[in-house]
């Protein structure tokens, strides 16, 4: 067995180790346990509401423009903390840089804007 | 130990000139979207074309003084060794530009006609265009990843760029799940090399293989990881047998978007095997070699076996771009520069070819199909166009006095000497089957009987009508005297150069 194979051996004992620790667990439970099913403990669980219609409920697709932009000024946050921590470091070339970034963005988002992706219909 | 790093950072040492055409293509795009959407009239379609059409060539104009200067200089790398600076590069971005110029001009017109949306087309297509030529100057394969991405997402996009066709969203449907699928592949393969090898910079990949010589060492993660790139590029290029997005998805796409991904994305594709196979891998290449070797004789057959079978020339031509693929990796299975500028040769001409074939299916080709049929009588109908049509055909076919017999022979030569006979075969009794479909379409254009008095008048825009005739010239011209060719791809077989 090569050294490669040998090192993943530690990971298939380890999911062994897990797959039987819960099949042990659940297993003794259901031994020990009573079982007494009614229509109330076969509701499907709602935080405690009773369910409401179906569970092939459609959600409203207009919301994913608004994710797709919030995923954009994420990155953009993500980005800039580091840079506003170490701004003095990286003087004015990392000032230029970061406003090219910005102003790219701002410049999609403008776009958007134009194009009316951020009225709501 | 970070901080007292970061207290006196100093960026890495950027040559400008070599980024700039990357860069006045993006701000282009900027400059078009920003423009048209923030204006209170409504722009014409013709300023978007314009500075397309402009900033391409400003950018090829600033690659020719990059050029020169690697010539007198000799090839350098920047942005601490991420970006290669060669003539492989120069050559690659050349191509992109054409590409990106030729499907402009038809795009313009082909917008008109179909009222699809002008701005976004071309500020897409400048995009793409930029992340192809990243990817073929990328040393590094973070870059080459982050270039492909580029390349395809806009792709993606502009293939569904009709969207009210329902033959458009399954095309762009189905190239989007395969496109992320494959290019997943090639992310894990990029961190199983990087696993085995210790870098993701192809400079210190290679110098990796120079030091451990003969010494086996972790090589299982390697060939994984060799293997996964392998199958993501051969995606990208439709190779068999991961070429089956290839017919849906170039015909459902909008003809001038089908030309360019098989002329610059798949030229890309090209651009990003050799640079890590035929340069980083070389140490290894009596382990990738026979790989491709037979990836190129499936994708030979399947290209020609598939295409002879189609009535529809879009999807004709689809899986003839799949097979010309095959020719390519013919090439790069040599592993010998001689190939590698067989390679480049061969991806250079079929460029031309292909937009001009496209651009003539846009111009006979409307929603309701495009039926070989429809080409019958083409000859009385518009000469020209019959004419440049019969030039391109017949230079995919690889006749001679075409480009396309001069990139045959010169791939065909190259697994000679590299002594794969059976390729070298396989590859000219494929030509030969390949033939027919290309004779099929011609003889239907030159059809005498057929009548043609009352068919609907064919107009023929002036922009189409141009790069169709230019680019059967460069057909031609480069069947005729391809001396200046085959010598630029002389000098632009790929080299590394380590970063500063």
């Amino acid at each position: 067995m090569s050294e490669l194979v040998r090192s993943y051996l530690t990971v298939a004992i380890f999911a062994a180790a897990a797959v039987g620790l819960v099949g042990l667990l659940l297993g003794i439970s259901r031994i020990l346990r009573p079982q007494r099913p009614s229509v109330s403990k076969q509701m499907a669980y709602e935080s405690g509401v009773d369910p409401e219609g179906g569970d092939w409920a459609q959600s409203q697709i207009r919301y994913y423009v608004f994710a797709v932009l919030f995923v954009i000024f994420d990155v953009e946050a993500v980005f800039i903390f580091p840079w506003a921590v170490r701004l003095e470091v990286y003087g004015l070339f990392g000032l230029i840089e970061m406003f090219i970034f910005i102003a790219i963005l701002a410049l999609g988002l403008g776009y958007a804007w134009r194009k009316g992706v951020l009225r709501w219909v | 130990m970070i901080l007292a790093q970061l207290s006196n950072f100093e960026g890495p040492s950027i040559d400008w000139l070599p980024l700039t055409p990357q860069i006045i293509l993006v701000v282009a795009a900027l400059v078009i979207l920003l423009v048209t959407s923030l204006s209170p009239a409504k722009v014409s379609d013709s300023f978007s074309t314009a500075v397309t059409v402009g900033s391409g060539v400003a950018a090829g104009v600033v690659a020719w003084f990059v050029w020169n200067d690697i010539r007198d200089e000799g090839p350098s790398s920047t942005v601490a060794g991420a970006v290669g600076v060669d003539g492989f590069s120069i050559f690659f971005t050349i191509l992109t530009l054409s590409a990106l110029v030729a499907t402009s001009l038809v795009g313009h017109s082909y917008i008109k006609r179909e009222q699809m949306a002008a701005p976004e087309f071309s500020a897409l297509l400048l995009l793409t265009a930029v992340g192809a030529i990243v990817m073929a100057s990328a040393n590094d394969l973070i870059v080459l990843f982050i270039g492909l991405e580029a390349l395809s997402i806009g792709l993606y996009v502009m293939a569904a760029m009709q969207f009210r066709r329902r033959e458009a969203q399954e095309a762009a449907m189905k190239y989007f799940v395969l496109g992320a699928f494959s290019s997943a592949f090639f992310l894990y393969g990029i961190a199983l090399v990087y696993g085995a090898t210790g870098s993701t910079n192809l400079v210190n990949i290679a110098a990796y293989f120079n030091t451990i010589g003969s010494r086996i060492n972790n090589l299982e993660l390697f060939y994984v990881g060799m293997a996964l790139m392998l199958v993501g590029l051969a995606f990208k290029v439709a190779a068999a047998p991961f070429h089956f997005w290839a017919p849906d998805v170039y015909q459902g796409s909008p003809s001038p978007v089908s030309g360019y991904m098989a002329s610059a994305a798949k030229a890309a594709g090209f651009a990003a095997m050799l640079r890590i196979f035929f340069v980083a891998f070389s140490r290894t290449s009596a382990d990738w070699t026979p790989i491709v070797a037979v990836l190129s004789a499936i994708t030979l057959i399947v290209g020609a076996v598939m295409a002879i079978t189609q009535n529809d020339v879009k999807r004709m031509l689809a899986f003839s771009s799949v097979g010309h693929a095959g020719y390519v990796l013919v090439a790069v299975q040599a592993a010998t520069s001689d190939g590698t500028s067989a390679a480049l040769f061969y991806l250079f001409t079929y460029t031309f070819m292909v937009i001009g074939s496209f651009a003539v299916v846009s111009l006979l080709g409307w929603n309701d199909g495009h039926d070989v049929s429809r080409y019958e009588g083409l000859a009385r109908r518009r000469p020209l166009i019959a004419v440049a049509f019969t030039v391109f055909l017949l230079g995919q076919a690889g006749v001679p006095f075409t480009s396309g017999f001069v990139g045959k022979f010169l791939v065909i030569r190259s697994a000679v000497d590299d002594e794969i006979y059976w390729l070298a075969v396989l590859a000219m009794v494929v030509s030969v089957i390949t033939a027919f479909m290309y004779l099929r379409i011609i003889s239907n254009m030159w059809d005498r009987e057929v009548d043609v008095a009352d068919a609907p008048r064919l107009s023929v825009p002036l922009t189409t009508g141009f790069v169709v005739v230019v680019c059967a010239m460069i057909t031609v011209v480069y069947g005729v005297i391809p001396q200046s060719l085959i010598e630029f791809a002389r000098d632009a077989v790929p080299v590394l150069v380590a970063g500063g």
